[in-house]
Order: structure tokens, then sequence, then C-alpha cells
């Protein structure tokens, strides 16, 4: 079985689907994988090389940004991907002349 | 392509039913120990119990019930009624009565009380079930179908084994010309671009932008969060992935309109249900549980939901076969029997996402010539309407 599939045609990652150990090799559609970090189920793992700020594609559609080259075979995670997602609502309420617009509706990484 | 056609219950309105119930309704909560008891009078026949608990008047309520009742799942219809609630129990009568099928009412206080009441009640289904075989079976096919799906007990599989499997169900439902509806505008939070993108056009693509604009919103006002540290050690990284993983239950076809309880597509094609209450928050969470969605779908004319679960819900639902898709091979093993598909075994690598796909599409078939999913074989018939407020759909949602 693979331990890695893709979940859409145009997707640019592959999904974990059991639990790769460090120091593994997976043969996926004759490419070799080499893990040297564990990667667990669910994950997302490069299916090609992803240049820096290329939009990482999963379910066909984009789900965020690269923020550091990525190699083929690399985990794609919280330390070399970003959300791209900006609420729009947040800005709905930015009237001209609004004096202290509220931030209760904005995503905590806007406020930090 | 015979297994494509299968026979259904004419309905007067032309619509066809997959399944052909009779109905026990409380209208408030105080008429529903009689309804129960009176449903319970025939468990090895097709009588269900719905019902609406609250007293005071909902148009929303007023509006589901009158669509349900209406249902071409139901062949007949028996309300009951304590005397003094306010649900408009003549006009949803007379709706019935329209629609071709048996109705009666019982009130309580009229009849003397809890025991006549009974009494009453388990004579006229007795009656109902007799002729109630009578009704007229045609030829049906995927075309005259319509298909819901929902998530509940999600985990990290949920996003990649079921939820893209129905997607792919989806597709093929669609291809062949029968109606698909997907909801949990809640859930689409982040992807208002990539789902306003596929609207049939630009007017709906607002009102598809807008409807989880209104889910942010109201999800923000009532605490709750989108994105929690569980999903990034499950292998989430942003909230339009997560987001996706539920949303992906809608396939990638065009979506043909925007539809909100009680709105009964016609044509052909995928719809989004808008479940979230307009205006300010006034009666607390969206939706209070699974069997609310479902119910809201089933109410636009959902013949058979399509419910994906990792964590093992059991739910069924009245009216309505639940088909449920287990997304989690663990939980298959040890929840089985409550299971129609199991779509872990494309973790296990039993099997793939494209003939899972596929198992769904023939599960549907199945289901609507008559085989009976796990939660109608279990008894499952879960039902629950809450209160709410909408305002209609606007321009160019729901193409006729």
């Amino acid at each position: 079985m693979d331990k890695l599939i893709k979940i859409h045609s145009l997707d640019n990652v592959m999904i974990v689907t059991a639990d790769i150990q460090a120091g593994e090799h997976l043969h996926i559609r004759r490419t070799e994988y080499y893990f040297d970090k564990p990667v667990g189920i669910g994950h997302k793992v490069a299916a090609q090389f992803i240049e820096s700020g290329g939009k990482i594609i999963k379910y066909g559609v984009p789900i965020g940004s690269a923020t550091e080259d990525i190699q083929m075979g690399g985990h794609v995670h919280l330390h070399n991907m970003k959300s791209d997602y900006i609420p729009t609502y947040t800005y709905e309420k930015q009237y001209p002349g609004d004096a202290n617009p509220s931030l209760t509706n904005q995503s905590i990484n806007q406020v930090l | 392509m015979s297994h494509m056609q299968w026979q259904g219950y004419l309905r007067k309105d032309g619509r066809k039913g997959i399944r052909n119930y009779i109905t026990v309704v409380y209208l408030v909560e105080c008429a529903h120990h009689v309804a129960r008891e009176i449903t319970s009078r025939f468990k090895e026949h097709p009588v269900q119990l719905i019902g609406f608990a609250g007293c005071y008047p909902n148009a929303y309520a007023d509006r589901v019930m009158n669509s349900l009742c209406t249902h071409p799942n139901v062949g007949a219809v028996l309300l009951i009624s304590l005397g003094c609630e306010s649900f408009d129990r003549k006009k949803l009568e007379e709706n019935i009565r329209q629609s071709g099928r048996p109705v009666n009412s019982i009130v309580i206080q009229e009849a003397g009380g809890t025991r006549k009441a009974i009494n009453d009640g388990v004579r006229w289904v007795d009656w109902c079930s007799g002729i109630i075989g009578n009704t007229m079976m045609v030829p049906m096919t995927v075309n005259d179908l319509v298909v819901g799906t929902v998530c509940g007990g999600s985990d990290a599989t949920s996003g990649i084994t079921a939820n893209p499997a129905v997607g792919l169900a989806f597709n093929k439902l669609v291809a062949n010309k029968g109606i698909a509806i997907f909801e949990e505008t809640g859930e689409m939070i982040g992807l208002e671009e990539v789902m306003s993108s596929r609207a049939v056009n630009p007017q709906l693509a607002i009102e598809l932008k807008k409807s989880v604009e209104k889910a942010a919103r109201y999800y923000s006002a009532m605490g709750h969060g989108s994105f929690a540290p569980g999903n990034a050690d499950g292998g989430l990284t942003t909230i339009e992935e997560k987001s996706m993983g539920a949303y992906c239950k809608s396939g990638d076809c065009q979506i043909s309109g925007l539809i909100k309880p009680g709105d009964r597509p016609v044509q052909p094609g995928l719809y989004l249900m808008d479940v979230v209450p307009d205006g300010e928050p006034k009666f607390g969470f969206p939706n209070i549980n699974d069997t609310v969605e479902i119910v809201e779908m089933i109410s636009s004319g959902c013949h058979i939901i399509l419910f994906t679960t990792g964590r093992g819900s059991v739910v069924g639902s009245a009216i309505s076969p639940v088909i449920k898709i287990c997304a989690n091979p663990q939980t298959y093993r040890r929840m089985e029997e409550d299971m129609d598909i199991n779509a872990g075994g494309i973790l296990t690598g039993e099997t793939t996402l494209r003939d899972t796909g596929e198992k769904i599409f023939e599960g549907i078939l199945a289901v609507a010539s008559g085989i009976p999913t796990c939660s109608e074989g279990l008894g499952h018939q879960e039902f629950m309407l809450s209160y709410k407020t909408f305002t209609p759909l606007g321009p160019g949602c729901l193409p006729v």
C-alpha cells in the first residue's frame, strides 16, 4: 500500500496515510522519498519542489503559501507554510470616520 | 445500466419517494407522549415519529414542518395536537391534504385525554397502514434523486478519506443529473474565494461569499474559534486546509444555487444550504447537533443523507435514510454494525479514494431501491426541529 496519497490530481502535496519513521525510504510511483525525521499520519509531504511563495495545493485548491523553498519529499507544515486568508468581513466595519473600529472579529495572528 | 433505475412512490406533485412512511407528528412537546405511544404500537411497520416541541410560533419551524409532511418519502400524516399550542395545525393539515396524502388530526383536549387520543390515533394509523400500500409505484432514476451530505463526529481522517470520497460521489451524482446539497458554511471560513469561483453566475458568487461571511460573524459572536492546536498535531496547517477537509464533500463541479432550509431546488446540480440564521444571534447556536442539520436537508427534499464520521456517530433519521461513511479504519472495526461504508480502507490500502467514491454512489442507488441502511436496520429515527429566523433568499440564489 502507498503510505502517501494524493487527494486531488492537481495537488502538489501528498498525505501521509500511516506514520513514517525516521530513516524510512518510500517508493511511490517510481520516485524514492527519504525521511530523516518522523512524519505523522494526516501530515503533508511535498510531491514536487515548491518554491518559496508558491501556493500549496491540496484538494485541488490553494490552502496557503510556502514561506521557504520546499524540496520534493519535504514535510509541509507550520515551519514552512502559512495561511493566505484574511477575512473580508473584518474590513467591513471600518467605515470612513469610524473612530474605534472593533477588533473583536480579527483573527489572532492579525492582533498579535 | 438497469440498476440505475428502480421503483419509487409517485406523489401528486410529481415527486417520487424511496420510502412510504406514515408519519406521526406532535405539534408541541405536550403532545409528544401521545404521539410516541401511537407510534410505538407499530414497531414493525413503516410508522415514524417527528415533532416540534415549542409552544410559540416560529415561521421557520412552520415552513420546515410543512416541507417534511409533504416530503416524497412520506405517504400519510397523523397530527397530534394538545389543543392550545400556537402551531398553525389547520394550515398544515390543509397543505398535506392538498398534496394528496391521507391526513388526520387528533386534538388531545377534544378527544378526552391521553388514553382516548392514543386509541383514536392507533385506529387511524391501523386503517392507514391498510391503504398506504396502494400508492402508485413508478420507475425512478438518479435524476429524480436529491442527496444531501453532512459530517459529524469528525476526526483527522475525515478530511482525507470519507469527505473527499463523498465529493467524488457528488461529482457523479451531478453528472447524472441528480440534485446534491451540501452545507456547513461555518466550516468554509477561508474558502470564500475558492467557493465563489465555482458559482454558476456572478450574482450567486456574491451570495455564496456573503453566506460564509455571515457564518464567520455568527460563530465569532458565539465565541467559537476555528482553528485549534489539536488540528495542527493532526497535520492541518491553515484554516483554509481545515475548511477544505469538510468542504471537499461538495466535490468540484459548478455550484448551481444557494438555498435555506425548506427551499427546494428543482433543477439538477449542486446547491449550498445556508443554515446560519439571519439577523443578530437570537436562539443560540445555529445548529445544536447533527440531527438538526439532517432534518433541514430533508426539509429541502433530500431522499438520502450521506453522513461522514471519523469518531463514529450512530445516528440515522426519520423520513430519509442516512448512509454512514466511516472515515477511520479503527472506528470501522469497532462499530462495523453501524457503518454502511468503510472509507478508512483508503488508509489501510484495502481500497482507494476513487473506488470508495464509486461505492458511495452505488450505495445511494441501493438504498434508493429499498435496501435499508445500517441505521434504518437498527431502528434509528432521530429527529429534532428548533427555533430559527431566516430572511428570504437573495436574487439569483435559486434557479427555477
